[in-house]
């Protein structure tokens, strides 16, 4: 490419001779940044063509468009009835047209502007070198030899004397270590220090219950008798302590189920062939962990045709007949059973807590 | 009279006089307003990021006014008479508030929520457009890296606002993201514990999530964002190769006026479309989810898109769990923890990786079309096709259902997907930026096609190609050499373009008549320039 110099730029402009154009003190400016502007010219063909009018009109419709959308803006904003109200009201319109009369304003005010930018302003072309290369070798010798004298004067005034070492290092180690102190420590939480443990316990467990069985509610604390669940039915019932059915205690919530005769039966001879599962249900009925095992989701879905449970976080499924063990998808661990009883007054009591831990998997889990 | 007139028009003079006494600033404040910008639609994309980052500060500023971040129990006793007398926090609780009772409160929660989502949006593309057209080479390297920060930083950003309502969505979120902290080995428990200050859920975690959600990583944002374009600034921006364009300059226009002004009419545009996606889009209906309770869950719960892919992931992952003695470690651990760390970390060292395959050392300021780069371009496209293979399988329930497959089946199609796919879209975009590559040359050689078919006095058909260049003794087209930029293959992109046609909506000149002999060779430049005037 043959850069063809503009005559004008070779000489040195005196920028305070009053003949020069502003445009040529501009061109001048350019230049001592390293910038050639190539073309520079208007869009139309002379000076007040009817195109150029035409687009000028164009541009002053879209800004009275921004005017308009935003007094509608305004308009709606203050008189448009907002408050809501259930039900089709007009209320529902509210945010539908604050967002229409907002929108209708701003693209007036960005396409005016896109449109004067674009229509209106001459095109230009203008070439700017870059000068991105490294630092003369010099210059870079000089600064990292600058560093290493830094480096020198702190470090091996260091080395030379020992004492100085020795102090530092046992002077400031203390100083970051108070200084992370109260994060970590303000922070850290022993998961394992509460009796019964937080990560191993749910609020089945006869402590939180003064030391009585817990019964199983419902989540307004009502007690349960097995003929509340009708035969095929299911149930989530919740520790009947003091909040038991709150997020206080998320990972008790349980899912009660009346299984039919023949599916009680064979939920009952696996779950007699299994040590911790073994004498766990009572009659037809079965409860599990409705916290998922593997992130923790509630396994809510339960198909009564097949027996099983789902997922529906990660759609891991879990056969009620065979202890719930996980059949598919990305859960490991079976869901736990909650030894179901009856006390004297027939309302449904856990017998003891889970015997499996409840809820997602982690590292220490025995 | 005149006196006060003419020291009016001085008055500016003075004050940009005095500045400059005091801060210097005539000699920078110029190379400011004359810096030249090249221009090209797909240099747009990082702008979007940009400001959707500002809508969403703006538009979270606001919300702060309003949100509680307490998990305190209070009652329902609002306008929404589905939840009232419900018992809920009251983080939940001023979320409502915000939606019913706070006068445009709701379109401000739809606004931030929009711009949130373009944001990542943007950034995904921007990534995209960064790395298929080579800009994060040598001497961009940093600047991918820090894109690639931001990329995580506004998926945390993400997640943590996601969950500050308390709703069923943000509680069953924050409860899997309790079981993979759980997840990781030895720490596990102590982090989750730590994290929310005992067991799930605890009473801290949205006032923890709230101070990083407005405070921390906004403010990492912005620092990040802040680097992220000062080096762009300092560096010049990069541009397509084309007639003048060399890897030592850069051809566009000067900032101001016209490229400044451009930029604010997008801005304007941008944040235009952001607040009519919020009129008429609902986004995050929270009262239709109610409060949070370890209990609940509705089904399809659908995080937002750019947490999808992780949810995928963990829904594909085989339930293998490795026990180690009395320890173990679940299968969570592997997509959640190891994959999204490699995900975010990997990708910020691909263009040292490349660079050193290549052996390249070269400073690079002048774009690559992708197809002179197959293997990025397979490399691209591979981790585009696991992504939304990963995507996907984030929703299959919903897929499962409306288009009645059974959801085992669509598990498994998204294992097999997401093994066979990737490997599928890098040997075809291979193949494709071959072929592609291929063209080119031939057209270089042997001119365009025109479609003209000639039968030779021997009988034969051929047809007429038109060189792009200067013809030899016996017509036949010198080869060109290939210039990086792109080749006319279509007759009429031959010679000069026929100018765009005039006028905004409807033509206000007739077009300018294409010149009948495309002989004009398009892959040199103009040659010959003129004296410029101001255009006046
Ligand atoms: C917070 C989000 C982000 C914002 C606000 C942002 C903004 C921008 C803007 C305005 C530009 C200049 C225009 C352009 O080249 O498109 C830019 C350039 C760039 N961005 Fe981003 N970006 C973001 C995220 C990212 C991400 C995720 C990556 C890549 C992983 C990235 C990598 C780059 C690189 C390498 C450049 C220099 C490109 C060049 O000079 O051609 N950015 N960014
Ligand atoms: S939480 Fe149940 S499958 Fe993931």
């Amino acid at each position: 490419m043959t850069a063809v110099h503009d005559k004008s730029t070779d000489a040195p402009v005196d920028v305070t001779d009053p003949r020069l154009s502003r445009f040529e003190i501009v061109k001048e400016g350019a230049r001592r940044d390293e910038i050639e502007i190539v073309t520079y010219e208007s869009q139309f063909p002379g000076v007040d063509s009817k195109a150029e009018k035409r687009v000028v009109r164009n541009i002053a419709l879209l800004f009275l468009i921004a005017g308009v959308g935003g007094f509608a803006f305004l308009g709606f904003y203050i008189w448009w009835p907002w408050r809501f109200e259930l039900g089709d009201t007009l209320s529902d319109y509210y945010t539908p047209l604050l967002g229409i009369s907002l929108a209708v304003s701003l693209f007036g005010v960005g396409f005016g502007i896109l449109a004067w930018a674009k229509k209106l302003l001459p095109h230009e072309v203008s070439i700017q070198q870059r000068h991105n290369d490294p630092s003369p070798s010099e210059e870079q010798i000089i600064t990292g030899q600058t560093i290493l004298f830094v480096g020198d004067e702190l470090g091996q005034g260091v080395q030379r004397r020992p004492l100085l070492k020795g102090a530092i290092a046992i002077g400031m180690a203390p100083i970051g270590l108070a200084a992370a102190a109260p994060l970590i420590g303000g922070l850290i939480e022993n998961p394992h220090k509460a009796d019964p443990p937080i990560m191993f316990s749910t609020g089945f467990n006869k402590a939180h219950n003064g030391g009585n069985l817990v019964r199983l509610t419902r989540d307004d604390g009502s007690p349960i008798r097995p003929e509340d669940v009708s035969t095929g039915g299911q149930m989530t019932v919740f520790p009947g302590i003091p909040g038991g059915a709150t997020n206080e205690w998320a990972d008790s919530p349980t899912l009660l189920i009346h299984l039919r005769p023949d599916d009680a039966e064979l939920t009952r001879t696996n779950a007699n062939s299994d040590t911790r599962n073994k004498d766990s249900m009572w009659g037809d009925y079965v409860a599990y962990s409705k916290i998922c095992t593997h992130a923790g989701c509630p396994a809510s879905l339960y198909e009564q045709q097949t027996n099983r449970l789902l997922c529906p976080c990660h759609q891991s499924q879990f056969m009620i007949t065979k202890n719930a063990q996980p059949i598919f998808g990305p859960a490991t661990r079976r869901l736990p059973m909650l030894p179901l009883g009856v006390d004297e007054e027939g309302y449904f009591v856990a017998k003891s807590d889970y015997k499996d831990t409840v809820g997602p998997d982690f590292w220490e889990r025995p | 009279m005149k006196r006060k007139k003419v020291d009016l028009a001085q008055a500016p003079i003075t004050f940009a006089k005095g500045v400059d006494e005091r801060y210097k600033a005539a000699t920078p404040l110029r190379g400011l307003l004359n810096k030249v910008f090249p221009d090209h639609w797909s240099f747009l994309l990082g702008e979007i990021a940009l400001f959707s980052f500002i809508i969403l500060l703006l538009t979270g500023v606001f919300l702060t006014l309003f949100f509680d971040p307490s998990m305190k129990e209070v009652a329902y006793e609002g306008p929404y008479s589905a939840l009232r007398g419900v018992d809920m926090s009251a983080a939940y609780e001023s979320s409502l508030r915000l939606s019913f009772e706070v006068r445009g409160g709701l379109f401000m929660r739809q606004m931030h929520h929009w711009a949130a989502l373009l944001f990542m949006a943007s950034i995904v593309v921007h990534m995209c457009r960064i790395f298929f057209t080579g800009a994060f080479r040598k001497p961009r390297e940093a600047n991918w890296a820090i894109g690639v920060v931001l990329f995580l930083l506004g998926f945390l950003a993400g997640f943590t606002g996601y969950s500050l309502p308390d709703d069923g969505l943000s509680g069953t979120g924050l409860r899997i993201a309790s079981a993979i902290m759980l997840s990781i080995p030895v720490a596990g428990t102590w982090i989750s514990a730590s994290i929310f200050g005992g067991e799930f859920p605890g009473h801290l975690i949205i006032g923890r999530f709230y101070i990083a959600h407005v405070l921390l990583i906004p403010g990492g944002l912005l620092a990040l964002i802040s680097v992220h374009l000062g080096l762009v600034f300092a560096q010049k921006h990069t541009q397509w190769p084309g007639p003048m364009r060399t890897n030592t300059n850069v051809v566009g226009e000067r900032m101001f006026p016209r490229y400044a002004l451009k930029q604010g009419g997008f801005f304007m545009a941008v944040f235009g479309t952001v607040a009519l996606m919020a009129g008429l889009f609902q986004i995050n209906p929270i009262w239709l989810f109610g409060p949070y309770r370890a209990s609940e869950v509705s089904s399809a719960s659908q995080p937002d898109w750019y947490v999808m892919f992780m949810d995928g992931l963990v829904r594909l992952m085989p339930n293998w769990q490795i026990y180690i003695g009395d320890y173990s470690i679940p299968p969570l651990f592997w997509p959640a923890v190891v994959g999204l760390g490699a995900l975010t970390t990997v990708p910020m060292f691909y263009p040292w990786i490349e660079a050193r395959r290549l052996k390249d050392k070269q400073v690079h300021n002048l774009l690559q079309r992708p197809r002179d780069n197959p293997e990025r371009v397979g490399i691209g496209a591979m981790s585009l096709a696991f992504f939304l293979v990963a995507t996907l399988s984030g929703g299959n329930d919903v897929i499962a259902d409306k288009f009645h497959i059974s959801l085992n089946a669509m598990t498994w199609a998204g294992r097999i997907g997401l093994l066979i796919l990737p490997p599928l879209a890098y040997y075809i975009s291979v193949r494709v930026c071959l072929g592609l590559q291929q063209h080119d040359r031939e057209v270089l050689a042997h001119g365009v096609e025109t479609g003209i078919i000639r039968r030779l006095p021997n009988g034969q058909f051929m047809e007429v190609h038109q060189p792009l260049g200067p013809v030899d003794d016996h017509g036949h087209p010198i080869p060109l050499e290939y210039g990086g930029w792109v080749v006319p293959k279509k007759m009429n992109r031959v010679g000069a373009l026929a100018p765009a046609i005039k006028g905004f909506f409807f033509p206000v000149e007739k077009p300018a008549e294409a010149p009948v002999s495309p002989g004009m060779p398009p892959v040199s430049g103009k040659d010959e320039r003129e004296e410029i005037t101001t255009g006046h």
